[in-house]
């Protein structure tokens, strides 16, 4: 793995101002991304984990802060200056179907990708969607088909192939298993794997499942309320678990047990996630934190290196 | 729902029928009524054009004769208190009653895309405008306005085509509008736009395509409401100038006759209502076709 | 099992309408619920492990038809009952809990009406009772200063707190049988740890049956008595839940269980299953499951696969269950 870095993002912030008062999507998330690692980014529903996705790409304007893509501050750029980056920069949708205008077939939409940035003649372009529904395991009939024909499994396949029509560098995939069936999944993953392997790409995985982010990735954040409360490469993050809001998340995993004793107990942590458009003073987990002091409940606790490449934002970490 | 990958058929022919106008279709087709509406409006149309040529008699021919005559072989639908032959006047009233409903359509309907497509798609100030300009649209009268722009143009086609659709647009534009809003805050715009795709390409590929279907109903639900409206003018007289046959002018003549000579009633209403009644299953058919229950 | 069973269902069969084609959905499905057991009915989306409760107790879609069958729930065969003698069981005898509370909540009802509603149409209590019992339920269910919440609408709660008064009303005349159909799949992890906490708790109060369909193995093996798991609208394999986490005999199980991802897997190789489940269309004569099974041979082929036991209360639709259990794979 070449330690070449593509993507920096700097005290990355978005505020969304909805029927007058602002929402704080995301707040000063920061972080690196290596060629051909895997980023995770794990976080419950409201943690600004897909907003965060979505900013990388430029398909919403940051508030605050920075995005470098191999060297180049594209946080000013306009949408026409990102149009030729687009060809490096992709995304994979969670629900696919929704993703893909419903009356293009299959192989018009893929080859729409190549259209749109003038690539090939119509030949070279049919044979390339040929090859990449071959590459993501659908038969090529399937270019026939409209979206509505196809399973989930299949949409998502052609979501991947649609992709990787560009030849990207970055992918971010934004919860690409979350709505298909556990025999599914594990093929999708599968071929993500693979993927990235022989085309030497860089993910940035957004998911809600913790275990299939540490199965995926490198390095690991965990998104609470728009915030990383905790930042580490994955083997560390899953055996060294430091911020209680990433062992409440461990923990709230129900694991098939190996015999009827060691089942789980049914351990809730108490309360809900607060409203994003008015984050808690202090540290934004200590409402539902077990650990919690007064000093949390007062002072915004700042993100700090506890180990190698390890950071945590809690007082109370060590 | 998954593809069967070994289909026999050619793949190209089965992603024919299998693309959505051809779903549509087929189920357009299993409604008869919709069916017998969609034959009726194309004999309609075909009058219309070839109206003039067929008509026994000119709409300027009065048969002193036969003034108030009942339906006979000279006369298949009767003449009116002037001698004029009813049949005839049915067959050139079919062709400005068209002229006039199609043309008030396309104008409303172009204003309408126009202005709907501008709120949509640059949102803000603009939009808030143009939104406004649609309400007070919709609190006045419609036809009230058309009275109105008919006293300033004039009569004629012309003007008729202009009162009645200057004032509808707000309906195309409120419709087009929330489609384009819906759409454009939707994934499928931003995967297009996360593809590299110019707002350009994603209004023509993208956005139009599935707007479509909802602006051909909404079309055709807009054609019979503006045949009524140009029959309106003219029953209370702000329409086309007799002797310019129009239904308006021939039920507003019956109605004042109803008791001695109804036929003068029966086949003008007759004609008119088997219309208004086949353009609106047609428009229910493609409300059908296009937007099934349940259905994408 | 040492119970009367509560519900029974006996050779269930029930059928889609799509289009020009018939999708048999559930094919012969026949299980029971004891009094105070909590089932879980596992499978992936079209297994038909929603449909089999729903239609049981009159929940079917427009376009489906039960076939054949029946579903006797202490003793009445409920596919014989009018709606009208159904909606008088269900909500009474049988709660339910939807995967989407707001689907299924009124939008425009207050939630303390529609709690004090789910009693008042039994006449399980009087109007004075119900509203007591209204907040006592908003109390038991968790949710916090009931008298104030009990006149919010919907739309004014969380995910998590909308499956807490789906709750409520399911549980406001104390219903036997519960069944919960994916009640915490479109929760957060945290929450769905709350409402199953909840779920257990009031399972153990009240001292009543609970079906719970789900597609989470760690849901159903932490939570459940017996397992059932569904594959193409047939029953693959039944067993208490020890037995089912010690064995698998079904190569779908096994496959399954390969499938899931845990905490802890990083170096594990991924086993998917190949194919994908098929829609079925015609009457199956065949094992369902062949054409994805390692293990298919000519008889699974050609011969449908009778559910057999293989050990006590582990029942199995597979010819080569032996060899499965032998761990061949």
């Amino acid at each position: 793995m070449s330690s070449e870095v593509l993507l920096e993002v700097h005290e990355v912030s978005k505020r969304f101002r909805v029927q007058g008062r602002d929402l704080h999507a995301v707040e000063k998330v920061s972080f690196q991304l290596q060629r051909g690692q895997t980023f995770g980014l794990v976080g419950e529903s409201g943690s600004g984990k897909s907003t965060l996705g979505r900013l990388v790409l430029k398909l919403l304007e940051a508030t605050e802060g920075r995005i470098v893509y191999q060297g180049k501050d594209i946080t000013r750029f306009t949408q026409k200056q990102m149009r030729p980056l687009r060809q490096e920069m992709q995304i994979i949708f969670q629900d696919p179907m929704a993703s893909m205008s419903p009356r293009m077939t299959i192989g018009m939409a893929i080859e729409d990708a190549m259209i749109i940035h003038r690539i090939g003649t119509k030949e070279e372009r049919q044979k390339r969607v040929d090859e990449l529904l071959e590459r993501v395991g659908l038969p090529r009939e399937v270019k026939w088909a409209y979206p509505h024909e196809l399973s989930g499994g299949q949409l998502q396949r052609v979501g991947i192939a649609r992709a990787l029509s560009l030849r990207p560098k970055l992918v971010i995939c934004d919860e690409p298993i979350s709505a298909l069936d556990v025999s599914i999944q594990v093929q999708v993953i599968q071929l993500l794997r693979e993927l990235q392997q022989d085309y030497d790409l860089t993910y940035i995985f957004i998911s809600h499942n913790l275990a299939v982010v540490e199965y995926l990735s490198d390095v690991v954040a965990v998104l609470y309320l728009g915030e990383v409360v905790e930042q580490a490469p994955a083997e560390e993050l899953f055996s060294r678990p430091t911020h209680p809001y990433t062992q409440v998340l461990i923990q709230s995993i129900l694991k098939m047990p190996r015999s009827l004793e060691e089942r789980q107990v049914l351990t809730p942590i108490q309360g809900e996630i607060p409203s994003p458009f008015d984050p808690p003073k202090g540290c934004p987990f200590h409402p539902r934190c077990p650990m919690a002091v007064d000093r949390c409940r007062t002072t915004k606790p700042e993100r700090r290196l506890i180990g190698p490449n390890h950071a945590v934002a809690c007082h109370l970490a060590t | 729902m998954a593809i069967a990958v070994s289909q026999p058929q050619a793949p190209a022919r089965r992603a024919r029928r299998n693309s959505p106008m051809y779903r549509a279709w087929q189920r357009y087709r299993k409604n008869w009524f919709a069916v017998a509406g969609l034959i009726w409006v194309i004999i309609f149309f075909i009058i219309g054009i070839i109206g003039p040529w067929i008509a026994p008699y000119s709409y300027t021919y009065a048969d002193f004769l036969h003034m108030h005559s009942g339906p006979s072989w000279q006369h298949w639908f009767g003449t009116d208190t002037v001698g004029y032959d009813v049949f005839s006047q049915i067959l050139y009233s079919i062709r400005y009653a068209l002229e006039i409903a199609l043309g008030a359509t396309c104008v409303s309907f172009l204003i309408g895309v126009i202005l709907g497509l501008w709120a949509g798609l640059a949102g803000g100030l603009i939009d808030i405008i143009v939104m406004r300009a649609v309400d007070f649209m919709f609190a006045l009268p419609s036809f009230f306005f058309a009275l109105i722009l008919m006293v300033l143009l004039g009569k004629g086609i012309f003007p008729m085509i202009l009162a009645i659709g200057v004032p509808g647009w707000a309906g195309y534009a409120r419709l087009i509008r929330s489609l384009v809003l819906a759409m454009r805050n939707g994934e499928m715009v931003e995967a297009a736009r996360a593809l590299g795709a110019s707002q350009w390409h994603i209004a023509r590929k993208y956005m139009f395509p599935n707007v479509m279907g909802s602006m051909v109903v909404s079309l055709a639900f807009g054609i019979p409401y503006d045949l009524t409206a140009q029959a309106g003018l003219s029953i209370v007289g702000m329409g086309l100038n007799p002797p310019m046959p129009s239904f308006g002018n021939m039920l507003a003549q019956a109605g004042a006759n109803i008791l001695g000579f109804p036929w003068l009633l029966y086949f003008p209403a007759g004609v008119f209502a088997i219309t208004l009644l086949s353009f609106l299953f047609v428009a229910d058919g493609l409300q059908e076709a296009f937007n099934p229950k349940g259905g994408v | 099992m040492v119970s009367q069973p509560l519900l029974s269902i006996e050779d269930l069969r029930v059928e889609f309408d799509r289009g020009e084609d018939t999708v048999y959905a559930v094919n012969g499905v026949s299980f029971s619920i004891a009094e105070g057991e909590t089932l879980g009915i596992v499978g992936e989306s079209g297994s038909g492990k929603s449909v089999t409760l729903m239609s049981a107790i009159g929940l079917i879609r427009e376009n489906g038809r039960i076939r054949s069958g029946r579903a006797l729930f202490q003793g009445t065969d409920l596919l014989k009952l009018s709606e009208r003698q159904l909606e008088d069981i269900r909500g009474r005898e049988i709660g339910v809990v939807f995967q989407d509370p707001m689907t299924s909540l009124n939008p425009v009802m207050r939630i303390g009406d529609q709690i004090m509603e789910a009693m008042l149409a039994h006449h399980f209590c009087s109007h004075r009772e119900a509203f007591e019992r209204t907040l006592q339920l908003l109390h038991e269910m968790g949710i916090p200063e009931p008298r104030a919440r009990f006149r919010n609408y919907p739309h004014e709660f969380s995910g998590g707190m909308r499956q807490r008064i789906m709750m409520a009303i399911a549980l406001a005349c104390e219903p036997q049988l519960l069944i919960a159909d994916e009640p915490t799949t479109a929760l957060d992890v945290t929450v769905q740890m709350q409402i199953l906490a909840l779920l257990e708790e009031q399972r153990r109060k009240r001292n009543m049956a609970v079906a719970i369909i789900t597609h989470d193995f760690g849901v159903a093996t932490n939570f459940c008595d017996r397992i059932i798991v569904l594959y193409a609208g047939q029953i693959m394999e039944v067993a208490d839940t020890g037995a089912f986490i010690r064995e698998s005999a079904h190569p779908y199980t096994v496959g399954l269980k390969h499938s899931i991802i845990e905490i802890g897997h990083r170096a594990k190789p991924l086993k998917p299953i190949p194919g994908m489940a098929p829609t079925v269309t015609e009457m199956p004569r065949s094992c369902s499951f062949a054409p994805r099974c390692p293990l298919a041979t000519e008889r699974c082929r050609n011969e449908l696969p009778q559910l057999r036991e293989i050990g006590p209360g582990h029942w199995v639709a597979c010819h080569r269950a032996e060899e499965v259990l032998a761990d061949v794979i």
